[in-house]
């Protein structure tokens, strides 16, 4: 059974890659590249698949994850400049793909402290940067 | 191919085992274990896998699914207190998984001959939480 639990960070990014000149820049990510950036209400589903406990009914204790993803993802990511707040994104083009792999990265690094049975596990993430753009990565 | 039907209840429920104290109850459920009850609406998606049928073009005919739900879910859950109201959560917490899971078990019978099955139940507690059931894989049996 997989239980999904929505999330919401608001944060702002430019993506620019120092690698690229200016026109390259201008040319592959559009406004995206404007030198102050910009920012998005971004969604970011989390699922966790396991069995579900006979006695309590329940595959995660929702709390613990709330706790998790808080601590290891909002508490950095929600109200922040990506590409000036995060040491991830230092060398690195905050683009969805590579947010989601760093939020990805976090997950799973901080999971067996908060769940250190054999279950339940991180199925997967979703991150949704718009209504129009979403990103979806399985564990 | 894979179609789906939405269908929405409203309910009543509380979390919480007899075996455990008011105290565990909430460490382990927090405000849903709260003695007298809450609600939500719940938003139920049941989808269904088949290829369609040549003649009719339907892999399930969708008026009759939406009949099923109703008869197997709408009408015993809506507007109902499951722990008193709605067997078996005078027995088991009505948790989104419990209740998920349930669900299927109510509608599965309904599609074990015909040329579409039963694929998954989601269940949407709130807009925030919801549950996808497949029936008993591995990973449910722990």
């Amino acid at each position: 059974m997989r239980v999904t639990r929505r999330y919401r960070f608001a944060a702002s990014h430019r993506l620019h890659s120092a690698a690229l000149n200016e026109d390259h820049n201008r040319e592959l990510y559009g406004k995206c590249s404007n030198p102050y950036g910009h920012g998005h209400d971004y969604v970011l589903d989390v699922t966790a698949i396991g069995p579900a406990d006979p006695a309590s009914g329940q595959v995660v204790h929702v709390a613990t994850l709330d706790r998790l993803v808080s601590e290891a993802v909002l508490k950095d990511f929600d109200h922040r400049y990506l590409n000036a707040d995060l040491g991830e994104f230092q060398a690195l083009v905050p683009t969805s793909e590579n947010i989601i792999r760093v939020i990805e990265d976090r997950l799973t690094a901080h999971w067996p402290d908060a769940f250190p049975g054999e279950w339940p596990r991180l199925e997967g993430i979703r991150l949704r940067e718009t209504r129009r753009n979403v990103f979806e990565l399985k564990s | 191919m894979l179609i789906t039907r939405r269908a929405e209840f409203s309910a009543s429920h509380v979390c919480a085992q007899r075996t455990l104290s008011p105290e565990q109850n909430k460490q382990l459920y927090g405000a849903a274990a709260n003695p007298n009850g809450h609600g939500h609406n719940y938003v139920l998606e049941v989808t269904l896998e088949g290829e369609p049928d040549p003649v009719t073009g339907m892999v399930f005919d969708l008026k009759k699914l939406k009949e099923l739900i109703q008869q197997a879910v709408i009408d015993p859950m809506d507007h109902r207190f499951l722990n008193y109201e709605v067997p078996p959560f005078d027995k088991i917490v009505p948790t989104t998984e419990n209740v998920a899971a349930e669900i299927w078990r109510r509608l599965e019978p309904h599609f074990q001959a015909g040329r579409a099955h039963l694929n998954n139940v989601r269940l949407y507690e709130t807009e925030d939480l919801y549950v996808d059931y497949a029936g008993l894989v591995a990973e449910d049996l722990g």
